[in-house]
């Protein structure tokens, strides 16, 4: 600790940074796989396929970061693209605490001294990032829809003002630090004749807790950034009761329900169903708007999907111009008739 | 012992509802839209209210920005705010979230004594999410995200729902710490029209650079101090969709044979 003090010291007269590091000394990409009670979250997979790629452009290794209650997957993380797996096994990694993470992972980034640290930008991604990026002094930029090497220097792309611009941002010292939107790269592909070293470290001791977790609860409700097919009532909508015809519509399809903002507001359906900028972000493969004008704070939730469909009185609405097929009507009329269509196929 | 103290950090925002954008220059016209206090602090702020009103003690917002931001302070006295602090200087003009937090939190540490600090999810512009934890960060303090509910609420420690990795927790922080909280968490209430008149004559106290320095590390602070830095920005084109619309009284039947055609088995 005494040596650690002094040695700050010393680097502070020569006015180099405490914590972060030269660029010219970084060295590697890692990807923090994140792991739930011990399963692999799919973004983990999404960085290893973006990481790979920006190693392979710098021609450096790429190293994944699990800490973890249960090791044994440790091997698949080898078959979806690292070079190098830094395996932590402790039982503190069994609950959502980000300390002991951050204690560890500052070390490792300490003694290894990486270029470039990725992180999954989901929700405790995006709490355990910015603690650990503070804690290195270092830069952190969130929730990144793009990344790619330019003449040698790591670019991080993220959306800005509702997705009207993107941002290139640059990092001025290392480790490099982004948060990544979950399901914006596809998953690195499994090949099992890939070969990687899987090397055991002895995770710190941690005298918490400072947080102390009290009881964990499955959540038995829906997760639309997962659905595959969306349907949202808008305010073409008149009465609360009235989304039973999307909710029909809905399991007729075998999806889940949306909603723009302001149903959500006025309370007719639960904040986990909003689809928008300030909602939840949905990229399905099909997305039916139902009495939905396309307010930008909207379109910022769904515009990415695969094929959208729109069904709206007005004909001027912005919702047609981002629509692959429309229905100019009311969703009254239009929507029993898709539901009695489709059960008839 | 001292009083029970809340800080809340609040930024003022642009309406991004309201905000033009002009694509061919590919900037924000600021003048097209007001400004507004973050809403997601908003929240922060009602449930400081709600604790100050159930165990006592006293809320402290504070801000960093521009002088008008004074504005935003008084709306939170406004709302139930004891003490306001502005953090104004050129010297922390062009802050990324590394250097924000950094002023944020050394202005936290000039206050001296506190034991909860309240912070909004994300700031509607930003939208980063990082300086709530990054605050904790640099204070050396423990903080829990993303907190949609509170269910205890006491003078040592807080017990709160989170919701992470797919399931909600209930967990105890232990104070001195920071908690970040959803728009779940409750419904911010307008401001009385007698507290709007008391956050009128209220003393809005402002710090600049010199004032943090004492707290602080000069080489932290504003653009000079931040890690990251926009070198472009991009207008992405817009996919622009061809809507293909079908019309007449075989409208849905025609729909529904276009998207068996793309999906399958639907």
């Amino acid at each position: 600790m005494q040596l650690k003090r002094w040695l700050n010291n010393y680097v502070r007269i020569w006015g180099v940074y405490d914590m972060a590091y030269d660029e010219s000394e970084g060295e590697g990409v890692w990807i923090y796989c994140e792991q739930e009670k011990g399963e692999i979250h799919p973004v983990s997979y999404e960085l290893l396929n973006k990481g790979r790629e920006l190693a392979d452009d710098l021609n450096t290794h790429l190293t994944a970061l699990f800490l973890t209650p249960d090791g044994s997957d440790a091997q698949e993380l080898v078959y979806r693209g690292a070079d190098r797996i830094y395996l932590l096994e402790h039982d503190n990694f069994n609950y959502p605490n980000e300390i002991p993470f951050r204690e560890n992972i500052v070390k490792l980034v300490e003694d290894n001294k990486p270029e470039i640290l990725l992180i999954g930008a989901t929700h405790f991604g995006r709490s355990l990032a910015p603690r650990v990026a503070g804690a290195l002094e270092t830069g952190l930029t969130a929730d990144c829809t793009g990344l790619k090497i330019e003449k040698g220097d790591f670019v991080q792309i993220r959306p800005a003002f509702t997705g009207n611009i993107l941002a290139h941002i640059s990092t001025d010292r290392c480790p490099k630090m982004s948060t990544v939107r979950y399901k914006e790269f596809d998953e690195s592909e499994r090949d099992t004749g890939r070969e990687g070293e899987i090397i055991d470290i002895e995770p710190l001791e941690y005298d918490g807790p400072d947080v102390k977790i009290l009881n964990e609860m499955i959540i038995e409700d829906i997760n639309i950034q997962e659905a595959e097919i969306v349907v949202s009532g808008g305010k073409g909508l008149k009465d609360s009761q009235d989304f039973e015809i999307i909710e029909e519509l809905c399991s007729t399809l075998g999806g889940t329900v949306g909603s723009s903002r302001p149903l959500v507001d006025e309370g007719w359906i639960s904040r986990n169903h909003q689809v928008g900028y300030s909602g939840n972000r949905v990229k399905p493969n099909l997305y039916i708007a139902c009495g939905i004008s396309g307010a930008p704070q909207h379109l910022a939730g769904m515009k990415e999907s695969k094929i959208i469909v729109a069904i709206n009185t007005d004909p001027s609405a912005p919702i047609f111009d981002y629509a692959d097929y429309g229905i100019i009507g009311d969703l009254y009329e239009v929507v029993p008739k898709l539901i009695k269509e489709l059960r008839e196929g | 012992m001292a009083n029970f103290s809340i800080i809340v950090p609040i930024k003022e925002v642009p309406d991004i509802e309201k905000v033009n954008f002009d694509r061919e220059k590919g900037r924000i016209d600021r003048s097209s839209a007001t400004s507004e206090p973050n809403p997601f602090d908003l929240n922060a702020l009602e449930e400081a209210v709600k604790i100050k009103e159930e165990i006592g003690g006293n809320i402290t917002v504070i801000s960093m920005g521009p002088p008008q931001a004074e504005d935003t302070l008084r709306d939170a006295i406004a709302r139930g705010g004891d003490k306001a602090i502005l953090l104004t200087d050129k010297g922390f003009a062009g802050s990324d979230t590394w250097a924000t937090s950094y002023t944020l939190a050394t202005a936290i540490k000039k206050l001296g004594h506190y034991d909860l600090i309240i912070c909004g999810e994300k700031t509607v512009d930003g939208d980063t999410g990082q300086v709530g934890p990054e605050i904790a960060e640099v204070l050396d303090i423990p903080h829990v995200s993303y907190v949609n509910k509170t269910i205890e609420r006491g003078k040592d420690s807080i017990i709160v729902q989170t919701e992470v990795w797919g399931r909600l927790y209930k967990k105890e922080l232990k104070f001195p710490g920071l908690i970040t909280v959803t728009k779940d968490l409750n419904e911010p209430r307008l401001p009385t029209l007698t507290n709007k008149l008391k956050a009128k004559s209220a003393e809005i106290e402002r710090w600049g650079l010199d004032d943090l320095l004492d707290t602080g590390d000069e080489k932290h602070f504003g653009i000079k101090g931040s890690p990251t830095s926009v070198v472009n920005i991009e207008v992405p084109k817009e996919k622009g969709r061809k809507s293909k619309i079908f019309e007449g009284k075989d409208a849905a039947k025609k729909m529904v044979e276009q998207l068996r055609k793309d999906l399958g088995g639907i």
